[in-house]
Formats: C-alpha cells, sequence, structure tokens
C-alpha cells in the first residue's frame, strides 16, 4: 500500500488506483443512497399522512372513532370511521375464512393429490391468476357475480333468515357479503401458491415414515405435512389478509356504498377504508381530502400490524426450521 | 367384488391391533367417477325441480351430495379410517373445482365480452366527442397513459430498487442493513390506496401540482421498488460467492466485479423480477382515481394535465352505466389482461431460460 | 409373529426404466437377511417392494409376486395400507415426526389404527421403547420432542415406533450409514434381540455388518449403467463370506469391484 513518494517509477498505477477507490466509493454510496431513500419514503409516508390527518381530525366536529356518518365538506364537517372500520375488518375476515380452507385444499390437491401431469401446469395457471388486475376482478364481480348471488342469497335468508346476519329483501346483492366472497376469490391465488410452496417443503423422509407405519394418505398428510406446513399457512393466510384490507377498485365497483352498518351482511350498505377513499374523493373539496387521507392513515396502521406479524411468523419459522 | 365385501372386517377400527390379513373391501377404482355424476345429475334434477335460479346452488348441492355419499359408502364398505381419507380427496377435489368455477368464469367472461368491440379501431381512437351512451371509441389515450406512467414508474423504481438489492446482497452488514430489509417487507404490504394518498399530501397539496401522469408514475414507483428490491435481492444470493472471489482475488474493484460480474451471471431472473413488477403495477387503478384524474382525449405528455390509464378506464366506463360503456370496459379489460399476461409469460420463459446454472 | 416371504419373478421400475429384473427368492422368518452389493444395483428399491413403498415413488411400478405366508400382498383387493402396517420399515436416515414428543412418536402407529386405553398405550409404549434398548435413556423425558435425541437414539426411536405395531416383517435401509460406530453396535446387538420375534431384512453397504448381523445375504449386482439390478445368489451368510458359488459374490466381498 505506501508507495513510496520518491518512486519515480511507478506513477502510473496511481492515477487508476485512485479511479477504482473512487469507482468503489461512488458505487457504494449509490446503491447505500437507494437504501437509505426507501427509509425516507417510508418516514415521510407516515409523516405527510400524519400531518393532513391531525388537521382533518381537528376540524371534526363529530367523532373521528365512533360518528356513523362522512360528511367533511359541510359547513359543519363531520365523519368518523367506525362504518369503514366495521365494513373492511368484517370483509377481509369473511374473506379470509372463505378462502384459506379451499386455497389449503388446492394447495394440497397440487403438492398431494393431482395427477402428476395436470400438477405443475395448475400451479403455472395459479400464478398467472395472481396477475390479473383488480379492476377485472370487480368488472367481473359488478356485472357477473351480483346478479349470479341474488339466488343464492333468497336460498340463505329461507334457510338463514331467522339469525338476523343472513336476512335478505331482495335487492341487488352490492353487499358487504358479496365483496367478501368477492375478495376471497382474489386472494386464493396468492395463498395458494404460498401454501403449495410450504407443502412442497414438507420432509419427504417424514412423509414415508407415516407411509411406512401404515398410515393412509390424509394420515400422511395430518401427521407429516400440515404440521410442518401450519405456520407457513397462517402467514400465507396473513398475507392474504393484508391484501384484502387494502383492496380498493374491486370493492369500488362492486359495493353499494351507505353509512350505515346493517345486521344483515346480505343489505347493500356500509364500506370500507380503501373504498370511501376511491368512490369520495372526487367529491371532496381540500378538507374532505384530508378526512380521507386520515382514514388512510388508519389503513396503513392496520396493515402494517397485519403483515408485521405475518413477517414475525415466517422469521419464527425460518429460526425453527434452521 | 362380492367375493371382497364378504370378509369385511367388523369395526376393526375400535380394536387396539385389527387382524393381520391384507385384504381390506375397497371400493371400485369407478366409485368416485360414478358417484361425482350421479351427484350432479341430483343437483341440477333438485336445481330444476325446486326452480332455483342460480347454478352456483346446483353445484353447491352436488359437491356436498358427493361429499356426502362417498363418506358414507366409503364408511360402509371399507371402514371409517378409510372414509376420512375419501372424505379428504373429495373434500380437496372439491375445493379445486370450486376455486377453478369463478377463475375460469372470471377469464371466460373476459374474453367473451371483450373480444365483442376490440377491433383496430377500438385500439387507435379515444374516447374524445363519442358520448357515453354510444357504441364507438376506443382506449388509445388509456394505452397511452398507461405506457407513459408504467414507463415513468419503470425509470424512477428500477434503478432504486437495483442499487439497494445490491447494497443489501453485496455491501449490507451492520444494523442499516437490517432496518432497511425489515422496511422493505414493510413496504411490500402497503395498500396502493395509501401509496396513492401519500403523493397526494405531498406533491398535489403541499407542493400544489396539477394532477397528471407522473403524480401517478410516483405511487406506482412506490408501490414497484420493495417488488424489485425483492427479486433482485433472490437472485443475487443465487450468484455463487466463488464468482465474485475468483474475480476480486484477480484484482478487479469490487464495483466492477459486481456491474460485470455479479449483475450479468443474474440478468435473466432480475429481467423476469423487473417484468412481473411491471405487470403488477400496470393493473393498478387506485393511485390513478387519486393523481390521474382521468381524461377522455389524448394527453401525450405525462408532467402536464390529467390522462388516462387502461385500469381507470375500465372503472370509469364501468361507472357510466350503460351496454356501450360495459361492452368498451369489457374489451379494455382483455386488453389489459392480455398486455399482464403477455408480460408474465415472457417474464417466466426468460426465468426458465437464463437461469443460472445452479445444477437444479 | 414373524411371517416369510416368498418372492417370484419380480421387476420393479421408475417410469421408464427398469431398476430391477426376474428377483426370486425366500426370506426366513425369525432370522436376519443381508442385502448386499454395488450402489445402484436396485437392493434398497427391491426392500420398497417387500412392504409396497416402491409404487409411492413418482412413476414407481412393479411386476410381480410377493407372498407373505402365501398371501400376495399385490394380490387384487389387497390394500397397501394394510400391508405396510404389516411390513414394518426403518429407514436410512433418522425421521421420527419432529412435531411430536417421544411418547407420541412410539404411539404414531397405534393410534392410527384406532382409539386406544391410555393404560394400555403406555404399556405397549414402554414394551417397544424397552424392545428397541433406548426405555433406560428416555424413560424420563417421554414428553420431550423426538428431535431432540441424538441420532443413533433417533434411529432407535424409530424402530421402537416400527415395532410398537407388531409388525411381521421389519425392513430396514442401511439403519446405520447415518450413524456413528457406538450407536452403530447398539442397533446391531438389537438386531439379535429382534430376530427373536421378526423376520428382520437389512440392507447394507457394510459387508462386516451384514457377515456380523445376518444369518443369510443375498448378492445384488447389476451388468453396467442403466442396467437393471439382479440377484446375484442369495445363502447362508458364512457360506458366501468363504465359499460362494458365484465369482461376482466373490469378487466383491474380497474388494476387487464396488
Amino acid at each position: 500500500m505506501d508507495i513510496s513518494p520518491t518512486s519515480a517509477t511507478s506513477p502510473p498505477p496511481r492515477p487508476t488506483r485512485a479511479a477504482t477507490r473512487a469507482g468503489d466509493r461512488i458505487f457504494l454510496a449509490l446503491s447505500r443512497g437507494s437504501g437509505v431513500l426507501l427509509l425516507v419514503i417510508m418516514a415521510a409516508i407516515a409523516v405527510f399522512l400524519t400531518v393532513r390527518a391531525a388537521n382533518a381530525i381537528s376540524e371534526d366536529e363529530g367523532n373521528f372513532l365512533t360518528t356513523f356518518a362522512w360528511d367533511p365538506n359541510s359547513a359543519h364537517p363531520t365523519f368518523g370511521i367506525a362504518v369503514l372500520a366495521f365494513g373492511t375488518v368484517v370483509s377481509s375476515v369473511i374473506a379470509m375464512a372463505i378462502a384459506v380452507p379451499i386455497a389449503v385444499g388446492i394447495a394440497l390437491f397440487v403438492s398431494h393429490y393431482a395427477p402428476r401431469r395436470l400438477a405443475s401446469p395448475l400451479a403455472f395457471v395459479i400464478d398467472l391468476l395472481a396477475a390479473v388486475p383488480s379492476i377485472v376482478y370487480g368488472l367481473w364481480g359488478a356485472l357477473f357475480l351480483v346478479p349470479h348471488l341474488s339466488g343464492v342469497y333468497s336460498w340463505l335468508d329461507d334457510y338463514f333468515g331467522w339469525t338476523g346476519v343472513f336476512s335478505y329483501s331482495g335487492g341487488p346483492s352490492r353487499s358487504i357479503f358479496t365483496i367478501s366472497i368477492l375478495l376471497a376469490i382474489m386472494i386464493l391465488p396468492i395463498v395458494t401458491s404460498v401454501s403449495r410452496e410450504v407443502f412442497l417443503q414438507a420432509p419427504k423422509t417424514q412423509e414415508e415414515a407415516a407411509l411406512a407405519l401404515g398410515a393412509t394418505r390424509w394420515e400422511v398428510i395430518r401427521m407429516s405435512v400440515l404440521p410442518f406446513g401450519r405456520s407457513g399457512v397462517i402467514s400465507a393466510s396473513m398475507l392474504g389478509l393484508g391484501r384484502a384490507l387494502g383492496e380498493t377498485m374491486a370493492v369500488a365497483t362492486v359495493l353499494s356504498p351507505g353509512f350505515v352498518i346493517n345486521a344483515s351482511l346480505l343489505e347493500p350498505g356500509g364500506g370500507t377504508f380503501a373504498q370511501n377513499i376511491a368512490s369520495s374523493f372526487k367529491e371532496s373539496g381540500e378538507l374532505g381530502k384530508d378526512a380521507l387521507i386520515a382514514s388512510g392513515l388508519v389503513l396503513f396502521a392496520l396493515t402494517l400490524l397485519v403483515n408485521g406479524a405475518a413477517r414475525m411468523i415466517i422469521s419464527r419459522r425460518k429460526e425453527y426450521t434452521a | 367384488m362380492s367375493d371382497v365385501i364378504v370378509d369385511r372386517p367388523t369395526v376393526s377400527d375400535s380394536a387396539p391391533l385389527p387382524p393381520a390379513g391384507l385384504h381390506r373391501p375397497r371400493l371400485p377404482r369407478w366409485a368416485p367417477a360414478v358417484v361425482a355424476a350421479l351427484a350432479v345429475a341430483a343437483g341440477v334434477g333438485i336445481g330444476l325441480g325446486a326452480g332455483l335460479s342460480s347454478r352456483a346452488q346446483w353445484g353447491l348441492i352436488a359437491a356436498i351430495l358427493f361429499v356426502a355419499v362417498m363418506y358414507a359408502a366409503a364408511a360402509r364398505v371399507e371402514g371409517l379410517r378409510q372414509a376420512k381419507d375419501r372424505l379428504a380427496t373429495s373434500l380437496v377435489w372439491v375445493c379445486f373445482l370450486l376455486a377453478v368455477v369463478p377463475l375460469v368464469s372470471l377469464l371466460w367472461e373476459t374474453i367473451a365480452r371483450g373480444i365483442k368491440v376490440l377491433d383496430g379501431a377500438f385500439l387507435s381512437h379515444s374516447m374524445a366527442g363519442v358520448l357515453t351512451i354510444q357504441p364507438g371509441g376506443g382506449v388509445y389515450h388509456a394505452i397511452i397513459g398507461t405506457l407513459e406512467q408504467v414507463g415513468i414508474a419503470t425509470a424512477i423504481a428500477a434503478p432504486i430498487g437495483l442499487l439497494t438489492a445490491i447494497y443489501l446482497v453485496e455491501y449490507g452488514r451492520g444494523r442499516l442493513a437490517k432496518v432497511v430489509t425489515f422496511f422493505v417487507d414493510v413496504m411490500t404490504g402497503i395498500p396502493s390506496i395509501v401509496a396513492g394518498l401519500f403523493i397526494l399530501s405531498l406533491w398535489i397539496i403541499m407542493l400544489d401540482f396539477s394532477y397528471s401522469g407522473f403524480a401517478g408514475s410516483m405511487a406506482l414507483a412506490i408501490l414497484m421498488m420493495p417488488v424489485v428490491v425483492r427479486s433482485t435481492e433472490e437472485m443475487l444470493k443465487l450468484v455463487p460467492n466463488e464468482l465474485r472471489e475468483a474475480s476480486l482475488a484477480l484484482g478487479v474493484p469490487k464495483w466492477r466485479t459486481i456491474l460485470k460480474v455479479v449483475l450479468p451471471t443474474a440478468i435473466g431472473g432480475i429481467t423476469t423480477g423487473l417484468m412481473l413488477a411491471i405487470a403488477r403495477i400496470a393493473g393498478e387503478s387506485a393511485p390513478i382515481v387519486l393523481l390521474v384524474f382521468g381524461s377522455q382525449v389524448i394527453n401525450n405528455d405525462p408532467f402536464e394535465g390529467a390522462q388516462s390509464s387502461l385500469p381507470y378506464y375500465i372503472y370509469e366506463q364501468w361507472a357510466n352505466g350503460n351496454d356501450a360503456s360495459y361492452d368498451r370496459a369489457w374489451a379494455a379489460a382483455l386488453v389489459l389482461i392480455a398486455f399482464v399476461m403477455i408480460l408474465n409469460l415472457v417474464a417466466r420463459a426468460i426465468a426458465r431460460w437464463k437461469a443460472p446454472k445452479t445444477g437444479r | 409373529m414373524a411371517k416369510r416371504i416368498d418372492v417370484g419373478g419380480l421387476n420393479a421400475y421408475y417410469g421408464g426404466h427398469k431398476a430391477i429384473e426376474d428377483i426370486s427368492m425366500t426370506v426366513e422368518p425369525r432370522s436376519v437377511t443381508a442385502f448386499i452389493g454395488p450402489s445402484g444395483c436396485g437392493k434398497s428399491t427391491f426392500l420398497r417392494t417387500l412392504n409396497r413403498m416402491h409404487e409411492v415413488t413418482p412413476g414407481g411400478r412393479v411386476e410381480g409376486k410377493v407372498l407373505l405366508d402365501d398371501e400376495d400382498l399385490y394380490g387384487h383387493g389387497v390394500d397397501p395400507v394394510s400391508v405396510r402396517r404389516t411390513i414394518g420399515m426403518v429407514f436410512q436416515r433418522p425421521n421420527p415426526f419432529p412435531t411430536m414428543s417421544i411418547y407420541d412418536n412410539v404411539a404414531a402407529g397405534l393410534r392410527l389404527n384406532g382409539r386406544v386405553r391410555k393404560s394400555e398405550l403406555d404399556t405397549i409404549v414402554e414394551k417397544s421403547l424397552k424392545g428397541a434398548n433406548l426405555w433406560k435413556e428416555v424413560k424420563d423425558r417421554l414428553n420431550k420432542p423426538g428431535a431432540g435425541l441424538s441420532g443413533g437414539q433417533q434411529q432407535r426411536l424409530c424402530i421402537a415406533r416400527a415395532i410398537a405395531v407388531e409388525p411381521q416383517v421389519l425392513l430396514m435401509d442401511e439403519p446405520c450409514s447415518a450413524l456413528d460406530p457406538i450407536s452403530t453396535l447398539a442397533i446391531e446387538d438389537l438386531m439379535g434381540d429382534l430376530k427373536e420375534r421378526f423376520t428382520i431384512v437389512i440392507v447394507t453397504h457394510n459387508m462386516q455388518q451384514a457377515a456380523r448381523v445376518s444369518d443369510r445375504t443375498a448378492f445384488f449386482n447389476l451388468a453396467g449403467v442403466g442396467q437393471p439390478g439382479k440377484l446375484v445368489e442369495i445363502d447362508e451368510t458364512a457360506r458366501i463370506f468363504s465359499n460362494p458359488s458365484v465369482q461376482a459374490t466373490e469378487d466383491y466381498i474380497s474388494g476387487r469391484f464396488g
């Protein structure tokens, strides 16, 4: 390293070495800078949303958490997220309850039941379906699914209407339950493909151990595949839940919104955070936009919570398997 | 078959050790197919008889009948354990069919309804001067908008994402790398509408710029970055360390090693990841609603004035609420799906051909 | 308990590839039969055809007869699940169920076959662990996970799990190849005890092991790469190792190839 200043024969290497050092330094600075930029963006998202939200909440003449109305553009702005929070959480949780068992079934079908020739094209198609844009699901939901569901809903009303949750008076079925079904269909591919990956990683030796004890195929899965895949399925479901919570256009297209909480899931009305932002945006004034940003901040926090939980489960699992 | 059924062990499931016989009465191989056919027939029969309007109900009845009959038959003939096994198998098949039906229907409806008005004129005209209740018009302005917005978003997100991934894999040790990794994960979960709200509050409310394609691009870039970082990271990790060490041992500086050895080795996978990320943001409509505002006419300048985009166009046409607009919405959906699917297929083809040879 | 196995004209395939060809032999009850031969000669594949595990591998297919006391394992109406329940197997790598305790691992097979009373289960678990020479080491930590044991202990746990369901035959696929010499010795000793009650078939790479533990030895060989493996000869172990009737066996045993 130490180049004596007296040696006259060594000037040529010097500039190149300086250049390479500079090159390394610039490259490191660029790549580290990009990483820092990501952090800055994340921080900026939190800060800017909070600033606007604080502005909106200070002007709110209702209670931001409990008011059943969204009227930020009037002379007496009153708005609250109760209906949105209810709709968002209920629709996403129902979507998960529908999608996860089916997704686990399909994942098992692909990993352990389907004939080999069918399995890999099937996995490929499922991956492709995950790429269908949400607005297309919305269009299909509004123009195809909604008309097809009213029959099923009358049926549900006939048998389960007494519960109140499933009473249905026969209008267009653009309700919370419909968007739950649509969300379930939308998150099915992602939950399936993550679960399938985990099931395929289940150690073959343990499956053979179960087989050699005289286990049926289902018993093999119960003894060696499901215990291995459980945390993977949980984190896949959380990822799906995160998507369902933030889904905007499909819900905005299908739901017939209203600032009420219906006891019946089959009646129109209700709303979700993301849907309300998209649907009310164009009629919003300055405060109206801030109010929407405030509701967006709540959604942001909610998805962070869910995704954080999913990540924690995944990293715990990594420690467990390593 | 009758000789098999005769030596059926009587409720062997309760005994700790079943008799050692290897023969067990089994349902014939064709039983599931026959039961399935009968269940479908019964489902259709009941559906028609009771006048149930929706095919979904017919299918549900058939599925429930199939599962129940298979379970009962297996429990009678083969014993409880086998019946449970059959139950699991039938449920898994039913799950598969249950999921395939809506997904196939989605693709079928889009293609069947979209093809009606999709032609050269549809692709090469905007909605300028077309009344929404009239047939005609097209998606040209939306395609221009989508291409420009996605192009700009890629131009922003790809370098940042690539460099961040390089930092994490090649340089990243210590706290900063851990924090960045964590927040990349967090960023992956940001709902698209929240990214839109952020740009809205920063760019339009705070800095007082107007709605433009560029504003939308920034939101799309935020959604794209973490996806690019993740996929690039995975690919760089696949590059064997021996390659890096060999190059460094030759006295090649680290940045040239990364540029000349590491990146070329992983370029196939990186391209795939990039294309999948593009496909994903091309279908995003929520930030566009907030930031680009939508337009009926061609606007070639993404930095000035409202634009349209394919997903936004679909939403807008649906919201018009008449048959001519629905037709246009389906046709645009078909164009969008085709665009996204082609990106996906090409990306996966590249991944298959240019995969680093890791010996798999 | 132990039963005799008669194999006649058995071929096994992986997809289009024939892995073993035309194997016929008899495995005597209450004895240890060892399979030896060079890598790829199909001895493990053959072992897996004896409890219908071969057909589990994708593309796996079997032709021929395997009679267990005159009952063909591949006959019409035979349930592979019952076959595997009757013919137990121990694998090359110890594979206890990682999420189950030691107790639950041993009880796993019994629980599959129906509800057993707790007291009865306790008795069988203890008996099986004693049978696998593991009871003394684990009796105080039956509720700890099985994966926490050493490799040799795990393998004995797998043996305990296999014998808990009282199989007729015990198949062992190179059970010591992943173990240290002391654990290997423990398992070899165990085989001497187990053959009082079970018919044992063991695949091994280690000729000394075959000589030490087995009563009869079968030598498998293949004509060349890509050719199916064949049974060269089967005889009393002492005879195979001192005076085999085929030249190839002698060449292999004396270390001239393989």
